[in-house]
């Protein structure tokens, strides 16, 4: 018998489904990223606790305002050159997307993804970092790459899968793999690398090494078990390690309520494992760098891990097997609020008197030439599907250090 | 000839457990890259004791604790081998191994084929495996043919404290991950299968001598546990006793392979055994449909067809989860393997 105090009818159950606010054909209500105006958010100091960062959760780190000037406490000291540098990456980035993205649709390959809106991410923080530092990238931080200016023909015959694929044609393209830069090699297998990025970083630590790792995922690939996994890891071994949430929206098809960013935020998930957070404007090339500095400082000063959830966009498909216009509505990345990360660098390195639009508009002349060169070279190594692909035999190679006598049977059956 | 057999002349009696510790006391001390880790293997030294005074003697940046987590544990040891480090974790059982699977499938596994060589996952998995302790269906499971089946990995199982410590250092020192199952069984002492009977410790056990230093068994080598001429018996952990036992009571002449390394296995070992007898049993502790057996006897069929006088039989766990109070009529003791054996023998 139930208690006489709790009635025994009520009204039925109901299952909630989280929805975005609009839908092809209408306008997105982006209310919900609550946004704090630049300048507006705090900046502790690094020794800070978990708890004391939860306001700062609730809040979106900003430093350049609409007026195109870099405000308060997170805009740091910045070298023009390294703003500069910036600007050539992200510009670069775009232009490597760009004509890659073409050559997909061409049929030079049979699959890409672009990073376009997200740029600022990867460029921000690996120019806050050390060169000898490890990152566990996804597959939308290509950025990484060619901010450490990997060689772009390498990159472009991995995405071509051609005989000179540093990977052997073994990996879909874009799933890059760049150890002598810091760069892990990347998994389709989503969040796997969060939870490796913080072992990395405990080995770090346990050798007493100064270097550090950091840890990338998406809004979506949040709800893996890994997440979970990597954020009780880095928080109970004090690993030093950056974990970065990239919340760009949509998950395929899934905007990030359906990840759990309903009511919440992505960086209110580290305060409960007791991980410092931070939430922050991922298309302000200077708040990306201020947060990832403070954040690589924490690390490198023994104090563990931050979260940092970077807000943005996805403005393009998921990837080019992808059709967002089923799903959203068509002009959603014109409409966020945050912009565009490189119009906004654009604006503030103008406002400095270190650019100009002429000299914006002839480097991304230049860019587009010096990547249509490299990659006639790269398509000199051939395409996919062509004869010209790394041979049959190298399938065979590397699924262990030595390769066993069934492998030997089986190459030879193969005959080659 | 076992681990045992051939090393009678030097070293102190060790149970299974012992073996096992002093393999990663050794290679604690001999490289400053071998780190363990895993849930209460620190402080505590393990629920079985296999790490035991291990953290004390070599410190908490070695040896220490993990939160119960087997994808954690599983994720963090592949960035530590990205690192450079020699992880050797455990998983407190190896029913609990599936939520690692991913982790240790997905990327353990093709981390060297994946990043075209620059990346490799040098790291060593543990974990208790197979029944006879009345564990239930969470406590018994044998789940060497997933492994077996994922390529990349080496799926090891020592059938006596002499292999365990050997093939456990060259597991450490070798450059692929491993899989490495211990059959909890033999903890403590041999078991064949006749849990009616006393059990023998391993100190009782006039054979079992292990070396206190270093010393390796080769990842790619069986063991001939018991020579013979009438029929083969492929099979590894506790049911290499099993099929000694059986042969010993039926009083016949049965070659038992112990293959040790599953996988990649000596296909030779096997090939020269059943050319020799013409007849040939798997035998395993795990359940039968697609268990490790089916490969093996594909093998004999491919490479030994025109040898064979007789159907190749299977002798395994039933196909049901591992049960509790039904254990022995779970467990392929002895009396299956002497049908088996008349079986094969009648043909």
């Amino acid at each position: 018998m139930s208690s006489p105090q709790i009635p025994a009818t009520s009204e039925p159950l109901r299952l909630h489904v989280p929805e975005p606010s609009a839908r092809p054909g209408e306008a997105t209500d982006f209310s919900y990223l609550k946004l704090s105006p630049a300048g507006a958010v705090d900046k502790p100091p690094v020794d800070v606790s978990a708890s004391q960062t939860a306001p700062l959760t609730g809040q979106l780190i900003r430093v350049l305002d609409d007026n195109g000037d870099a405000v308060g406490p997170w805009a740091a000291d910045i070298d023009d050159a390294v703003l500069l540098r910036a600007m050539h990456a992200m510009l670069k980035t775009r232009a490597y997307d760009a004509r890659m993205l073409i050559a997909q649709r061409q049929k030079k390959t049979s699959f890409y993804i672009q990073c376009l809106g997200e740029e600022a991410i990867a460029v921000g923080q690996t120019l806050a970092l050390r060169d000898d530092d490890m990152q566990f990238p996804t597959y939308r931080q290509q950025g990484i790459l060619v901010t450490k200016d990997v060689p772009m023909v390498d990159m472009m015959c991995q995405v071509l899968s051609n005989a000179a694929d540093p990977l052997k044609g073994r990996q879909l393209p874009i799933m890059y793999s760049y150890k002598d830069y810091g760069f892990f090699s990347i998994s389709g297998n989503l969040t796997t690398q969060y939870i490796q990025a913080v072992g990395w970083a405990m080995a770090s630590a346990i050798k007493g090494d100064t270097r550090i790792a950091t840890a990338w995922v998406g809004d979506g690939a949040t709800a893996e078990g890994d997440f979970h996994a990597a954020l009780t890891f880095a928080h109970v071994y004090r690993a030093p390690v950056v974990l970065n949430v990239v919340n760009n929206q949509w998950a395929i098809s899934t905007f990030q309520a359906i990840a759990g960013g309903e009511n919440t935020t992505f960086a209110a998930r580290g305060v409960g494992y007791g991980i410092p957070s931070l939430r922050v404007d991922g298309n302000d090339l200077l708040a990306v760098y201020a947060a990832s500095r403070w954040a690589a400082e924490r690390a490198r000063s023994n104090l563990g891990p931050t979260l940092i959830e970077w807000v943005t966009y996805r403005a393009g498909p998921h990837s080019t097997s992808d059709d967002p216009s089923k799903y959203r509505p068509a002009d959603d990345a014109q409409q966020f609020p945050l912009g565009d990360p490189i119009d906004r660098l654009k604006q503030h390195l103008i406002k400095r008197g270190l650019w100009s639009e002429q000299q914006h508009d002839e480097l991304r002349a230049e860019l587009d030439a010096e990547i249509l060169r490299a990659l006639k070279e790269a398509e000199t190594h051939g395409l996919l599907g062509s004869d010209n692909r790394p041979g049959a035999a190298l399938m065979f190679e590397d699924v262990y250090k030595d390769m066993p006598e069934h492998l030997r049977r089986q190459r030879q059956q193969l005959g080659v | 000839m076992s681990g045992i057999e051939q090393n009678n002349t030097g070293g102190t009696p060790m149970t299974m457990i012992q073996a096992l510790r002093s393999a990663m006391d050794v290679m604690l001390e001999r490289d400053d890259n071998v780190v363990i880790f895993g849930q209460d293997v620190g402080y505590f030294g393990g629920v079985f004791r296999c790490t035991d005074g291990l953290q004390t003697k070599y410190g908490k940046q070695r040896v220490f604790d993990a939160p119960i987590s087997e994808n954690g544990i599983a994720g963090a040891a592949i960035g530590m081998a990205a690192y450079g480090l020699r992880p050797v974790a455990e998983i407190q059982f190896a029913d609990y191994i599936y939520p690692a699977y991913d982790q240790i499938v997905s990327e353990a596994a093709r981390m060297r084929y994946r990043s075209g060589g620059s990346f490799t996952s040098s790291l060593v998995f543990r974990t208790p495996c197979g029944g006879g302790i009345y564990g239930g269906q969470t406590h018994s499971q044998s789940p060497e043919a997933i492994f077996a089946h994922a390529t990349g990995l080496r799926t090891v199982m020592p059938s006596n404290p002499y292999d365990a410590k050997g093939l456990l250092i060259a597991s450490i020192e070798n450059d692929d991950p491993v899989i490495f199952l211990e059959p909890k069984r033999l903890y403590n002492g041999p078991f064949d299968g006749h849990h009616d009977r006393p059990v023998t410790a391993w100190s009782k056990y006039p054979d079992n001598l292990v070396p206190e230093g270093y010393y390796n068994v080769p990842l790619d080598k069986a063991a001939i546990a018991r020579e013979g001429k009438a029929l083969t018996i492929i099979t590894y952990g506790t049911t290499v006793w099993v099929a000694k036992a059986a042969a010993e009571d039926a009083g016949i002449d049965a070659e038992v392979i112990d293959l040790r390394s599953l996988w990649p296995l000596d296909l030779e070992a096997i090939v020269t055994s059943v050319k020799k007898t013409g007849r040939c049993i798997v035998l395993h502790e795990a359940t039968r449909t697609c268990g490790f057996g089916a490969e093996l006897v594909a093998l004999v069929q491919e490479h030994c067809f025109y040898h064979l006088q007789a159907p190749v039989e299977r002798v395994t766990g039933w196909d049901t989860p591992y049960p509790h109070a039904q254990e022995w009529d779970y467990f392929p003791g002895p009396s299956r393997v002497i049908d088996a054996m008349q079986r094969v023998l009648e043909d």
